[in-house]
């Protein structure tokens, strides 16, 4: 049992530890880095930097552009791109739908989709929830209707993350409502510019515009859009999901935020001294340093296990580290409002509206409330912390 | 990044698991065991002993098998599963601890195998009343006399002190109360004049005891260590007893977890088992993600109890103690409100361990202790 890395691991990480903090362009990094929201264009530019270098989508199959990785240098890639501030590959194209093309899809389609996702040439939007289906996904009502060579979509998709940049959507549609409902669900992908689809923003607390509401109506969709087989679709929709198990507690990313938050506190002046002088910040603040570590080591555990043996075995270490790791990232964020103080409290311009203005307070601050009302979402998304619970409970108790 | 078991500590811990399971499956057997004038097995003393474990972590060229850390994890993980009563954490990771690190090869070559055959138990004289969880407050003083050392002082709580073959005493030879310079230790026979001990059970159900040093006279060959020197050792021992107690509050945990968890299951109100109630499985859920927090835990202790820079290791051990005393307590807590009443008796064992878990919680230092040691340290060490 040894935590360190061996020679060959920190080269690796080394190497690209370099690459991340030399090739990303250092404005892109420090809106990750203060948690502002990115444009477009950010996103594709480091994308496409990574994608260069083998870097943005090396969980896929090899002979798609994936890297022949062990498991510690997965793990290693993803810590070192939090930890660099460089802007995670696109989880909709890298995580969900190129491995679900790769995986379940035809040639033809892998042919058209895969170099283009990789390289974010297409844009990528998941098109899962709907308005009364969020914890209980499987309930979702959008309709695929067959008609000659085409599908015909009906409904709403809604928290759809950045779908106002998408190209194309992937979405979970129900194709037989005659059936148990998980077994009357498709997977199918449909152009953005298709007609009948139309797109409304919703503007969260954080006064961001970062989800969307997706509306199809009567939108004919080419069959061959069908990914896998007709009805079958919730399979790869868990496929989908279980792809996102390294990195999901984002450890790289709050030990990142939390570096941040102490060399804030150090400097913002409090009274006689500075914030990091109040031991009762200091002590939540180590609360947080704490936990990460024991998160850290039982990820480090998960990525250990995944090398010894292959297991399709049900494990509860997902759960786990969805449930503290956003309870967490909710802290971190919490801590860098309170460094901030009184000059938490003036209110960004929004983007669109043009963020040039000088800062009212330190340059930093004013990104800080709107994080931490951001980050109210990540014991929400991806099952929420209380469906985490229920199957820790079901799946590994047996209650 | 190894997180794997060699094979021999994989048999080490199956070794460990069965041993334990045949003396501590049965609960009735622990209360035979505390039963026992000393309040622990002789029997299973030397069972450990035969199976190796009472000269694990002591050099092969001592007498011993050169185990780590990570064997002692093993270790303490089966005990806590069983609610072990015998001094081991005494003997062998204090006592032992001190005496393989201090010990001049005479005294190594006479007491190691000695522990390691089951024939001598050991005990750490050095918590005092007013020093609380300070490990440099020492009052007790070792003064000069002849070619010897006359002690005198008191100690209190020592851990299985009132069994102990030998006592290791901390004394100050220099220096006022809590000065980190001047800390001295001493190797002694309770039967030396001037020693009493007043025995006891603890809360927990294992045994402790206060000793009174009155005018001690010691031989000068009795000084164990640097003299005036002793604390940094002291501080590697009590780090090394800190990650075994990490490893013991984890299996301890994880059989109160799962006890709860089949109660659950078994027990019946309105017309179904509670465990169908999701307030309840809610919790259940939190108990199992403390044990593997807790796991991660005892496994980072282990680890870093073996830090070569002294400062690094003691914050890591603090961050450790104090994320596992604050598991251990929640889910010490939160087994004894799912059992409801059965949890409040002393004939079932759940309220056992909840009083184990309460007792290695504060043991060394308690989790306001611990994370004060971290916040004075301004955060955790970077691994390397």
């Amino acid at each position: 049992m040894d935590l360190r890395y061996t020679p060959d691991e920190i080269a690796f990480r080394d190497d690209l530890r370099k690459f991340f903090r030399s090739e990303i362009p250092l404005p892109i990094r420090r809106k990750v880095s203060e948690g502002r929201a990115l444009a477009r264009e950010d996103y594709v530019t480091s994308q496409r930097i990574l994608h260069a270098r083998g870097l943005a989508t090396p969980n896929w199959p090899v002979a798609w552009g994936g890297q022949d990785w062990t498991p510690v240098q997965r793990y290693i890639y993803v810590e070192e791109l939090q930890a660099a501030a460089v802007p995670q590959p696109l989880g909709f194209n890298v995580n969900m739908v190129g491995p679900v093309i790769a995986t379940f899809g035809s040639e033809a389609q892998k042919q058209r989709f895969l170099p283009a996702t990789a390289n974010l040439d297409i844009w990528w939007a998941q098109g899962f929830s709907e308005p009364g289906a969020g914890s209980d996904l499987a309930s979702l009502k959008t309709t695929a209707k067959r008609d000659g060579d085409d599908f015909i979509l009906n409904g709403q998709k809604t928290w759809t993350t950045l779908g106002q940049y998408a190209d194309w959507i992937f979405c979970l549609v129900r194709t037989d409502a005659t059936v148990r409902k998980q077994q009357g669900i498709s997977f199918i992908l449909a152009d953005m510019k298709t007609p009948g689809i139309s797109v409304r923003p919703i503007i969260t607390i954080d006064g961001g515009h970062e989800v969307n509401e997706v509306f199809f109506d009567d939108v004919r969709v080419p069959a061959e859009n069908l990914v896998g087989e007709l009805n079958k679709g919730w399979d790869y929709a868990k496929f989908l999901l279980s792809n996102e198990r390294i990195g999901i507690a984002r450890i790289g990313m709050t030990k990142e935020r939390l570096a941040r938050v102490k060399r804030l506190a150090q400097e913002t002046p409090a009274g006689e001294g500075m914030v990091w002088d109040d031991p009762d910040f200091r002590r939540r603040l180590a609360w947080s340093e704490i936990e990460l570590k024991a998160l850290e080591i039982t990820q480090m555990r998960v990525v250990a296990a995944q090398r010894s043996k292959a297991s399709d075995k049900p494990d509860p270490s997902s759960s786990i580290l969805k449930i503290k790791g956003s309870e967490i990232q909710q802290q971190s964020t919490q801590l860098l409002m309170d460094v901030a103080g009184p000059y938490a409290m003036p209110r960004p311009d929004r983007e669109e509206e043009g963020l040039n203005l000088p800062s009212v307070g330190p340059d930093w601050a004013d990104a800080a409330a709107p994080l931490f009302f951001n980050y109210r979402k990540v014991s929400i998304y991806g099952g929420s912390n209380e469906i985490q619970r229920n199957i820790i409970a079901k799946a590994f108790l047996g209650l | 990044m190894d997180f794997d078991l060699t094979d021999e500590q994989r048999m080490l811990a199956d070794s460990i698991g069965r041993l334990v399971t045949d003396s501590y499956g049965d609960f009735e057997q622990r209360k035979a065991y505390r039963a026992d004038p000393r309040g622990w097995s002789p029997a299973n003393w030397s069972g450990y002993a035969e199976m190796g474990l009472l000269g694990l972590p002591f050099a092969e060229e001592d007498g011993g098998f050169g185990g780590g850390p990570v064997e002692t994890m093993l270790v303490f993980e089966a005990f806590g599963r069983g609610l072990v009563v015998e001094p081991y954490l005494a003997t062998v990771v204090l006592g032992g601890g001190l005496l393989k690190r201090a010990g001049t090869a005479a005294q190594r070559a006479t007491l190691i195998p000695e522990i390691a055959g089951g024939g001598l138990t050991l005990a750490f004289a050095h918590q005092e009343r007013q020093a609380r969880h300070d490990l440099h407050d020492v009052a007790t003083t070792a003064r000069p006399d002849g070619t010897g050392w006359r002690l005198d002082g008191a100690k209190g709580v020592v851990l299985h002190g009132d069994t102990a073959g030998r006592l290791i005493v901390s004394a100050r030879t220099a220096g006022a109360r809590r000065d980190r310079e001047g800390i001295s230790l001493f190797l002694l026979d309770p039967a030396t004049h001037g020693v009493t001990r007043r025995g006891y059970a603890t809360q927990d159900g294992l045994r402790a005891a206060e000793v009174v040093l009155d005018g001690v006279l010691l031989p000068a060959d009795a000084l164990l260590g640097p003299e005036g020197g002793a604390l940094p050792l002291i501080e590697w021992v009590v780090d090394e007893a800190q990650a075994a107690i990490c490893a013991e509050a984890l299996g301890a945990m994880e059989v109160l977890r799962d006890l709860t968890v089949d109660y659950l299951k078994q027990r019946t109100q309105f017309g179904q088992a509670i465990g169908n109630f999701q307030a309840l499985q809610h919790r259940a859920a939190d108990m199992l993600v403390a044990t593997e927090q807790a796991r991660s835990m005892a496994m980072y202790a282990a680890m870093m109890v073996q830090e070569s820079d002294a400062s690094a290791r003691r914050v890591a051990l603090s961050a450790a103690k104090a994320l596992v005393a604050r598991l251990a307590d929640q889910l010490g807590k939160d087994a004894v409100q799912l059992h409801g009443g059965i949890a409040m008796t002393e004939e079932y064992k759940a309220g056992h361990y909840f009083k184990r878990l309460a007792i290695l919680a504060g043991l060394f230092g308690d989790m306001d202790h611990h994370l004060r040691v971290v916040v004075a340290a301004g955060g955790l060490p970077e691994a390397a």
